[in-house]
C-alpha cells in the first residue's frame, strides 16, 4: 500500500510528525514502511506554461517552434519535439536552469538554428513511471486542465511535492489498504481522532429501485450488495488533484468514472464497480455461482470459462462481471455512458480467491476481497462514489440504493484479564494504561474487575481472540518497553543427540582428511535422480515442478557432488575433494510420505599430494579414498568390521569399484566414476563413494576399554605367498587371521609384486604378521606352531605357494 | 734427560696447536706418545741414572706425557666442532621455501553458522531436533494454524508432491512433532535446523532451497520478555556485544503475538546507511508467542502453558556476517568460496 504523506492529512492530523517520523513510528509499532519516497526529489525549476504560439521548425520536420508564456514579463521560444504539443495547451516547462531526474539540467540550446529556452515535459520526464501515465499522455507532453493558472510550480500542481510510504502488509493486516484505515493505525499511535468524508449529494426524484431489481442467490459468497443508479453521466478527465493522488498510489488515471471507483477503493478500502447500465440488457441484477461450462468475456478481451466455484454478477441471465475480480466486456463503461449502476459489494474472501487464482487475475479489488473488507463499510463507500460521481462527472444520483442485505457479521467482543496481558508480555501495565491503549485505536471497553472486554470493528476482522488484544497492548505499549529477561523454571539439560555428536565427528574427520563440505539441491532432473542410488526405488516427483532439472528427489547425492566438480574444474580448480551429508529420498506407496534417508558421498578427483617445488605429486586413486573411509570406520569404532568387496554398479568403473558391508548388510560403495560418464561430464579420473550414514552411525561401536602396555615383546614374522592373479588380499588376510588364533595380533600386507619376474597369472603378495602374548615372552616354538598353521591354511584354502 | 723431555714438550705442543686436521693430530699423537716415539726412547736411557733420580725423572716423563695428551685432546675437540660446523653449514637450507602442504578441508559456511547457533543455544539448555523434509500439509500447515485456504499460504508457495505431501516450507513442523510427541507436557526447549524448499526463482537473493533453524520454548509462564532476553542473548553472540536488537510487531499465523527482531547496523553503528537502508537496522528474524491453537492442535493447554518460537535464515545470517552478495553461492560449491570458511573467528 502506497500512501501519501499529503493526502492522509485529510483523515488524521500529523502536524509535527514528518513523514520519515512517521515512517519510524508506524514501523515501530507495527506496519514495516519498507521505503519513504520524496516525488520531486531532485527536481526543480518545473512551471506551467502558456503555448502561445506553436508553429513547424522552419529546418526539421519533427519539431515545433513555440512561444510559451511562463507568467514572467516576456514569454519565451522553446523547441519542442513531442507531436501533441498545440497552441493554448498549458504544460509543464523545465525553464533554463530546471534539474530534471538523473540531474538532467536544463540549459539553453539551438536546435537546428533555432533558440530554446527550455523544455515542455512529459510526465515521464517529471520522473512518473511509464505505467501511471494516462493514455492519452504516454506518447508525448502531459497537458494541464486549461483554467491552471500560468507561473506557478507544476510539480506541486501534479502532486509531487509529496512524500509517499511503502507499507510492507501483512496478510492480517487488510484494514491498512485503505487511506483510513491507515488513519486509524496512525491515530492510534498519535492519540489523534479519525475525521471521515461527510458525503452529500442531491439525489433526483427519480428512484433506483424504479430502475434496478437486486437478488443475491450465492448469499454466504455475498452478504451485502448495495446498487446505486446515476444517470446523465458525462465520461471525460477526473480532476487533476485526483489523478494526481491515483498516480501517487500507483494507479493510472482512466475517466472520472473509472478514476472515482478507483479513488474510493483507496479512500474506503471498498472495491466499487460500475457498470454501463444501457449495456446491462436487463433491469436485473442476479448474483450466483456460475454454471459449470458458462462464459464470459472479460474487461482484457478474455474469453474465460467459469466453473460452480466461481462467483458471477448476472443481469439475471448471462455474466457481466466476475465477481469481486473483473468486469464484463459486455456491460463496460465507455466515453459514450451516460447511466452508470453502481455496485458496492461485500463479497467474502474464499469465492474471491478461487476464481482469482483459476484465472491467473489478481486485481487491487479482488486482492482486497481475498484479505477481507470490512463488511461494514459498502454502504457509506457508495455514498461516497456518488457524491463524486455527481460533481465531477456531471451525474444525477437516483434517490436511494437497492440492497440485498443477508449481512450478519457483528462487531467480535473478545475479553482479557490485565494479569493475562502482563504475564504474557511480561510488562507491568496498569488497567488505565491497557483502556488507554483500546481508546486510541478507537476500539470499545468495558472494565468490570481486572477484566477488561473489548468490542473490536468491524474493520479489524483480524481480532478474534485474547492474544490478539495482548498483541495490540504490546505493540502500542512498544517493544522498546518489554523489558529482557530469560525463562525460569525447571533447568533442561542441553546436548546433541548420539547420532548428531557422531554427524558431527564425521565431518570434521572428513575435513581433517582434507575433504571440504558441499551442500547441494534436493531436487534434480529425472535422468540424474536414480543414478547411483544406493537401493533401486522409485524417486519421489514433484506434482507440478519449476523446471525438469527440479523436478524429482535425489536418490542418491553422487550426481550433485559430480555437478560440483565438472563447474570446479571448468573453473581451473582442478585437484577437488568434497563431501556432503543429507537425505536422500525413497518413494513409498501412494500418500504415505517418502522414506528419507541421510547419506553421506563424497567425489575426489585430481592429485592427492602435491608438493610443488620438491616434485612430489600423487594422484587421487582407490586407496586413497579407501584409507580415508577406513580412518573413518576407525574413528566411529568399527574398524575391521565393514568390509570392502568387488562389485559392479550401474556408472562405476567395472573393476575398481567395492561394495561396503556392516553385519552382513550394504551399506554404500566406493569406486572410480566409469570412464565413459568422467568422459560425458568432462572429468578426470574420479573416485566417489555413498554411504548410509544411518547404517554407519547406529552401528553399535566397541565400548573404549584400556588395553595395557605390552610387558612382553611380540614377534613379527613376514611371509610372501605366490597366489593367482585375481585372488583377493582380503581374502588372504581373512584365512591368515583365522588360522593364526589368538597369539596372531596383526596382519597386514606390505608388498605386492605383479611384475615380469612372475609366473603368468601369478601375483606375489607379502604379508607381514606379528605374534604376542600379553602373558609372557613367546619362544620360538609357540610361534612355529602358530605360523605353520597359517602356512598350512593358505596352501590349502588358497593354493597359496611360499615365495622363496 | 730432563732437557731432552722439555724440548719434546714444547715440540709436540707447538705441532698440536699446527695440526690443521684429525688425521693430522693422530700421527702427532702417535708420532710422540706411541711405543716407538722419542718419550719412550727417552725413557730407555732411565737404567743410566741414579736410583734417586730415576723415580724424579719418571714424574717427570709422565708430566711431559699428559701435558702432550690433554693437549690433544683439547685440540682434538676443537677440531671436531670445526669439522661439524662445517658439515651443519654445508647442510643449510633455504627455510623461506613453502612448507609441506597439510590436507584440510572445512565446514560448508551454513553448517559453520548452524553449528555456531547449535551450541549457543545447546548451552542455554536446548536440544536439536530434527524432522523430515518431505512433510504432511498437516504438520506443515494446518498444525501450525494455517487451514487451507488461509491467504498466508501465498506467503510460502510450495512444492507439493501430492495434495497432501509436500516439501516443508520451513523446519516449523519438526516443532508440531515435538509438540505432538510430548503428549501436552513441558517444558519443551528445542533448536530444529534443516532444509526447507519454496518455489522461487533462483537468483541474488531467492533460492528454491534453503535453511533455516527455528527454536522452540513452552513452559508455564514464559513471557514475551523471555524471548526479548533470549534473543539479545543470542544477537549479542552471534554478531558481538556491542549489538542492540529491537523488536517490531509482525504477523505470523502460527504466533501471537508476532514480531520481527532487527540488530543494529554494524556498518554505521545505526546511524543510517546504504547497507540497512538509512534505517539504522537490520532483519534478522520473526519470532513470537506461540499461538494458542497452535498449543491446543498439539495437545496442550493454552490456558497453563505459554511458549515462545523464533525462525531465522542461515543463508541471511551468513550473507550479513561475511558479507555475501549472492545467496547462489552456498550451494554452487565453487571451491573458492568454500576455501573461505576455514578460518577460526
Ligand atoms: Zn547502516
Amino acid at each position: 500500500m502506497l500512501v501519501s504523506y499529503k493526502w492522509l492529512q485529510e483523515y488524521v492530523d500529523v502536524t509535527g510528525v514528518s513523514a520519515e517520523e512517521l515512517a519510524e513510528k508506524i514501523t515501530k509499532s507495527g506496519i514495516e514502511v519498507e521505503g519513504v519516497d520524496t516525488l520531486n526529489e531532485g527536481l526543480s525549476g518545473v512551471v506551467v506554461g502558456h503555448v502561445l504560439e506553436c508553429e513547424k521548425h522552419p529546418n526539421a520536420e519533427k519539431l515545433n517552434k513555440t512561444l510559451v508564456d511562463l507568467g514572467q514579463e516576456e514569454p519565451v521560444q522553446i523547441i519542442c519535439g513531442a507531436p501533441n504539443v498545440a497552441k493554448g495547451q498549458k504544460v509543464a516547462v523545465a525553464t533554463v536552469g530546471a534539474v530534471l531526474p538523473g540531474n538532467f539540467k536544463i540549459k539553453k540550446a539551438k536546435l537546428r538554428g533555432e533558440e530554446s529556452n527550455g523544455m515542455i515535459c512529459s510526465l515521464q520526464e517529471l520522473g512518473i513511471e511509464a505505467k501511471l501515465v494516462a493514455k492519452e499522455f504516454s506518447e508525448g507532453i502531459f497537458v494541464f486542465p486549461e483554467d491552471t493558472e500560468v507561473g506557478q510550480d507544476a510539480l506541486a500542481t501534479l502532486g509531487r511535492a509529496d512524500q509517499v510510504l511503502e507499507l510492507g502488509l501483512t496478510p492480517n493486516r487488510a484494514d491498512c489498504l485503505s487511506m483510513l484505515g491507515v488513519a486509524y493505525e496512525v491515530g492510534a499511535i498519535l492519540n489523534k481522532e479519525v475525521k471521515w468524508p461527510e458525503p452529500k449529494s442531491e439525489t433526483a426524484a427519480e428512484k433506483a429501485e424504479d430502475y434496478i431489481k437486486v437478488t443475491v442467490e450465492a448469499k454466504e459468497d455475498n452478504p451485502l450488495y448495495v446498487a446505486k443508479v446515476i444517470k446523465n453521466i458525462k465520461v471525460g478527465p477526473s480532476p487533476l488533484w485526483m489523478q494526481t493522488r491515483l498516480m501517487a498510489s500507483g494507479i493510472r488515471p482512466h475517466n472520472n468514472v473509472v478514476d472515482i471507483t478507483n479513488y474510493i477503493l483507496l479512500e474506503y478500502g471498498q472495491p466499487l464497480h460500475a457498470f454501463d447500465y444501457d449495456r446491462l440488457g436487463s433491469k436485473e441484477i442476479l448474483v450466483r455461482r456460475a454454471k459449470q461450462g458458462e462464459e464470459i468475456v472479460t474487461l482484457d478481451e478474455a474469453k474465460r470459462k467459469l466453473t460452480e466455484d466461481h462467483l458471477v454478477i448476472t443481469n439475471g441471465n448471462e455474466p457481466v462481471a466476475l465477481a469481486g475480480v473483473m468486469g464484463g466486456a459486455n456491460s463496460e463503461v465507455s466515453s459514450d455512458t451516460t447511466t452508470v449502476l453502481l455496485e458496492s459489494a461485500y463479497f467474502t474472501g474464499p469465492a474471491i480467491r478461487k476464481a482469482s487464482k483459476d484465472h491467473g487475475l489478481r486485481s487491487e479489488a479482488s486482492a482486497r476481497y481475498e484479505k477481507g473488507v470490512d463488511p461494514k463499510r459498502a454502504r457509506a463507500a457508495a455514498e461516497r462514489a456518488v457524491e463524486l460521481l455527481a460533481r465531477y462527472a456531471g451525474g444525477e444520483v437516483l434517490e436511494g440504493s437497492v440492497e440485498a442485505d443477508h449481512l450478519t457479521a457483528e462487531p467480535a467482543v473478545v475479553s482479557v484479564t490485565l494479569d493475562k496481558i502482563n504475564s504474557v508480555i511480561g510488562s507491568e501495565l496498569s488497567m488505565p494504561e491497557v483502556q488507554d491503549i483500546f481508546s486510541r485505536l478507537k476500539f470499545g471497553a468495558s472494565v468490570d474487575n481486572d477484566t477488561i472486554t473489548v468490542t473490536v470493528p468491524t474493520r479489524r476482522g483480524d481480532i478474534t481472540i485474547e492474544e490478539d488484544l495482548i498483541e495490540e497492548v504490546a505493540r502500542l505499549y512498544g517493544y522498546d518497553n518489554v523489558p529482557k529477561t530469560l525463562p525460569v523454571g525447571a533447568s533442561t539439560p542441553g546436548h546433541l543427540s548420539e547420532y548428531q555428536q557422531k554427524r558431527r565427528i564425521v565431518r570434521r574427520f572428513l575435513e581433517g582428511a582434507g575433504l571440504y563440505q558441499a551442500i547441494t539441491y534436493s531436487l534434480t532432473s529425472k535422468e540424474k535422480a536414480s543414478q547411483y542410488a544406493l537401493e533401486k526405488r522409485e524417486p519421489v516427483a514433484l506434482a507440478m515442478p519449476m523446471s525438469e532439472d527440479r523436478s524429482l528427489l535425489r536418490l542418491s547425492i553422487i550426481p550433485q557432488l559430480l555437478e560440483v566438480l565438472k563447474y570446479n574444474l571448468a573453473r581451473q580448480n582442478d585437484s577437488l575433494a568434497v563431501y556432503e551429508t543429507g537425505a536422500v529420498f525413497l518413494k513409498n506407496n501412494a500418500g504415505d510420505l517418502p522414506e528419507e534417508r541421510e547419506h553421506l558421498a563424497g567425489a575426489i578427483t585430481g592429485l592427492w599430494e602435491n608438493h610443488q617445488w620438491q616434485g612430489q605429486k600423487t594422484q587421487v586413486d582407490f586407496y586413497v579414498i579407501k584409507g580415508i573411509l577406513e580412518g573413518l570406520f576407525a574413528k566411529l569404532g568399527l574398524e575391521g568390521k565393514v568390509q570392502f568387496s568387488a562389485s559392479q554398479r550401474e556408472g562405476m568403473h567395472p573393476g575398481r569399484t567395492a561394495e561396503l558391508t556392516l553385519d552382513g548388510k550394504v551399506i554404500g560403495f566406493v569406486g572410480q566414476v566409469h570412464p565413459t560418464v568422467e568422459k560425458a561430464m568432462d572429468l578426470k579420473e574420479t573416485y566417489v563413494f555413498e554411504i548410509s550414514l544411518k547404517s554407519l552411525l547406529e552401528a553399535p561401536s566397541e565400548t573404549l576399554q584400556y588395553q595395557s602396555i605390552p610387558r612382553y615383546p611380540s614377534i613379527t614374522r613376514d611371509i610372501a605367498l605366490v597366489v593367482d592373479r585375481e585372488k583377493a588380499a582380503g581374502e588372504l588376510e581373512g584365512i591368515i587371521a583365522e588360522a593364526g588364533g589368538k597369539l596372531l595380533k596383526e596382519v597386514h600386507v606390505f608388498d605386492l609384486y605383479e611384475g615380469e619376474r612372475m609366473e603368468q597369472g601369478k601375483k606375489s603378495i607379502a604379508f607381514s604378521l606379528k605374534y604376542f602374548d600379553p602373558e609372557r615372552t613367546l619362544t620360538d616354538e609357540d610361534i612355529t606352531k602358530a605360523h605353520d598353521k597359517v602356512l598350512n591354511a593358505v596352501k590349502e584354502k588358497a593354493g597359496a605357494v611360499l615365495r622363496g | 734427560m730432563q732437557e731432552r723431555l722439555k724440548e719434546l714438550q714444547a715440540e709436540a705442543l707447538d705441532k698440536i696447536a699446527q695440526a690443521a686436521d684429525l688425521k693430522e693430530l693422530n700421527d702427532i699423537r702417535v708420532a710422540f706418545l706411541g711405543k716407538k716415539g722419542p718419550i719412550t726412547e727417552v725413557l730407555k736411557g732411565m737404567g743410566k741414572l741414579s736410583a734417586e733420580e730415576r723415580p724424579k725423572m719418571g714424574a717427570l716423563a709422565n708430566e711431559v706425557r699428559d701435558a702432550i695428551s690433554s693437549q690433544i685432546e683439547a685440540r682434538q675437540t676443537e677440531l671436531e666442532a670445526a669439522a661439524v660446523e662445517l658439515k651443519l653449514a654445508a647442510e643449510k637450507i633455504d627455510v623461506t621455501l613453502p612448507g609441506r602442504p597439510v590436507k584440510a578441508g572445512n565446514h560448508h559456511p551454513l553448517t559453520r553458522i548452524i553449528e555456531e547457533i547449535e551450541d549457543l543455544f545447546i548451552g542455554m539448555g536446548y536440544t536439536v531436533a530434527e524432522g523430515p523434509e518431505v512433510e504432511q500439509d498437516y504438520y506443515n500447515f494446518e498444525a501450525l494454524n494455517l487451514p487451507k485456504g488461509h491467504p498466508a499460504r501465498d506467503m510460502q508457495d510450495s512444492f507439493y508432491i501430492t495434495e497432501e505431501i509436500l516439501l516443508r516450507t520451513h523446519t516449523s513442523p519438526v516443532q508440531a512433532r515435538t509438540m505432538e510427541k510430548r503428549q501436552g507436557k513441558g517444558p519443551v526447549k528445542i533448536i530444529c535446523p534443516g532444509k526447507v524448499y519454496r518455489r522461487d526463482n533462483d537468483d541474488a537473493t531467492h533460492s528454491h532451497q534453503f535453511t533455516q533453524i527455528e527454536g522452540l520454548v513452552i513452559d508455564e509462564n514464559i513471557r514475551l520478555s523471555d524471548l526479548k532476553g533470549t534473543l539479545d542473548v543470542f544477537a549479542k553472540k552471534m554478531f558481538g556485544a556491542d549489538r542492540e536488537i529491537r523488536l517490531r510487531p509482525s504477523f505470523f499465523p502460527f504466533t501471537e503475538p508476532s514480531v520481527e527482531m532487527d540488530i543494529s547496523c554494524k556498518m554505521c553503528g545505526g546511524h543510517g546507511c546504504s547497507t540497512c537502508k538509512g534505517t539504522g537496522w537490520i532483519e534478522i528474524l520473526g519470532a513470537g508467542m506461540v499461538h494458542p491453537n497452535v498449543l491446543e492442535m498439539a495437545g496442550y493447554d493454552s490456558k497453563r502453558y505459554t511458549g515462545f518460537a523464533f525462525g531465522m535464515g542461515p543463508e541471511r545470517i551468513a550473507m550479513l556476517k561475511y558479507g555475501i552478495d549472492d545467496i547462489r553461492h552456498f550451494y554452487t560449491n565453487d571451491i573458492r568460496f568454500l576455501k573461505q570458511f576455514s578460518v577460526t573467528e
